[in-house]
């Protein structure tokens, strides 16, 4: 339980996945700009984010490392995050149509979202037990909502305001206010080992 | 004839620049950048993936069927992938432990997607080959300069050569994430301001040259208006 807390903790607020590792800086930087898209977005990869992990983890841990083939790693992990995509698109549409309203339009923009790759690449490599994998996953996802919302609220302040020098103007400022977000996510560095250590 | 072929190639490097000016693939550009040999082995691997993916792209563009394109051409990127993780891992394993996850990360990198979707499926393999390898070239010399500018503030060195000698304390902050958002800030900044904003027309990051373009149908954009 300390462990997976630990995990989440981690995940969550010293590496974070935007912030720290810059994984899924398209849609942090693209769909950013209103609370509502950024949250819809934000939750759309959490959920996506276990899903393939539920998926990928045993795929590598019972079927690529026993037949020797863990090199197709990348290609078969993508493939399958790609279809189950589609696949949860699919299935949204028909039987959640409320859910789907809200999140459907951003998951055709997660398949190329690196940071859903990555997750599942890094439970593999990083060793986790399936548990500690899906929580870590999660963490990761609530992390990727948390800086998504954040960043979201700074910029709708940042639209409104007049003093940025020309050359600034659009995505410079943008990169710079995410430069300070990050830098005040740095403060949580050594948080896990001073709670737990 | 030969104009336009050197304008293929040209126009990936400067007037296209797929990191400086497309503000594509910024997941490896930030992520990796801390030193310029980083920056440069991250960028050459790229160039290597995209420059086969557009060439098998272009010869395959008559027998991959219409709808399920952008899975064929991920399973294309997927294998070229493989294939250089399998060899730096074999040649460099230096290189590849500092590149680390961001290796098996370049099959979802926008740039190589896009570039299969908007021009190796339409052109000759000779063009797309000159396209990949302008592309590649451009993204490298992005890579390598941000690269050398935040090993040369957080660390003094560049390519690993001491340059402070000691003069004074390097800030080690560039070489963490604040540093690489501003790093990048600063040098589109300069491009806007010496291009007088013409380089970047759409400063926003918006649904230009984003390789879902045709799944989603810019609902992503639409949808923010709406809101």
């Amino acid at each position: 339980m300390k462990e997976i807390i630990m995990i989440m903790m981690s995940v969550i607020l010293v590496n974070n996945f935007v912030l720290s590792q810059f994984l899924g800086m398209c849609p942090f930087m693209g769909v950013s700009k209103k609370l509502d898209s950024a949250t819809g977005m934000g939750l759309a990869v959490t959920f996506v984010m276990v899903l393939s992990t539920v998926a990928t983890w045993p795929i590598q841990h019972f079927l690529l490392d026993p037949l020797g083939i863990g090199y197709m790693q990348t290609l078969v992990f993508i493939l399958i995050i790609a279809s189950l995509v589609q696949l949860v698109e699919v299935a949204l549409k028909k039987y959640v149509p409320s859910l789907y309203r809200s999140l459907g339009i951003f998951l055709p923009l997660i398949t190329t979202n690196c940071a859903v790759l990555a997750v599942t690449i890094m439970n593999i490599d990083d060793g986790y037990t399936f548990l500690q994998a899906v929580f870590n996953s999660a963490g990761a996802g609530i992390g990727f909502l948390l800086a998504m919302v954040l960043f979201a609220g700074l910029r709708q302040k940042l639209d409104e305001s007049k003093m940025v020098p020309a050359p600034f103007k659009g995505i410079p400022i943008t990169l710079i206010t995410a430069s300070i977000l990050s830098l005040s996510f740095m403060g949580f560095s050594g948080i896990v080992d001073g709670i737990f250590g | 004839m030969m104009k336009n072929k050197i304008s293929i190639f040209t126009k990936g490097i400067i007037k296209e620049n797929p990191v400086l000016v497309l503000l594509l693939g910024l997941c490896p550009t930030l992520a990796v950048t801390t030193s310029a040999l980083n920056g440069l082995g991250m960028g050459i691997s790229v160039t290597a993936v995209l420059l086969c993916s557009n060439m098998a792209i272009a010869l395959l563009k008559n027998v991959i069927p219409g709808k399920v394109r952008v899975p064929c051409y991920i399973v294309v990127i997927a294998g070229f992938v493989t294939v250089v993780q399998l060899l730096l891992k074999a040649y460099l394993p230096e290189l590849d432990k500092s590149l680390g996850l961001y290796i098996p990360l370049i099959v979802v990198n926008c740039i190589i997607l896009g570039r299969a979707e908007m021009f190796a499926s339409k052109n000759s393999v000779a063009d797309s080959a000159l396209d990949g390898l302008g592309m590649g070239v451009g993204f490298t010399l992005a890579l390598g300069t941000i690269g050398l500018i935040r090993e040369f503030f957080g660390s003094g060195t560049a390519f690993g050569i001491e340059l402070v000698n000691g003069g004074t304390t390097p800030m080690a902050v560039f070489l963490l994430a604040p540093g690489g958002f501003f790093v990048l800030a600063v040098i589109i900044a300069t491009i806007n301001w010496l291009s007088k904003g013409r380089a970047i027309k759409k400063k926003e990051i918006g649904c230009d040259g984003c390789p879902m373009i045709d799944e989603c149908g810019g609902i992503c954009e639409k949808e923010e208006e709406r809101i």
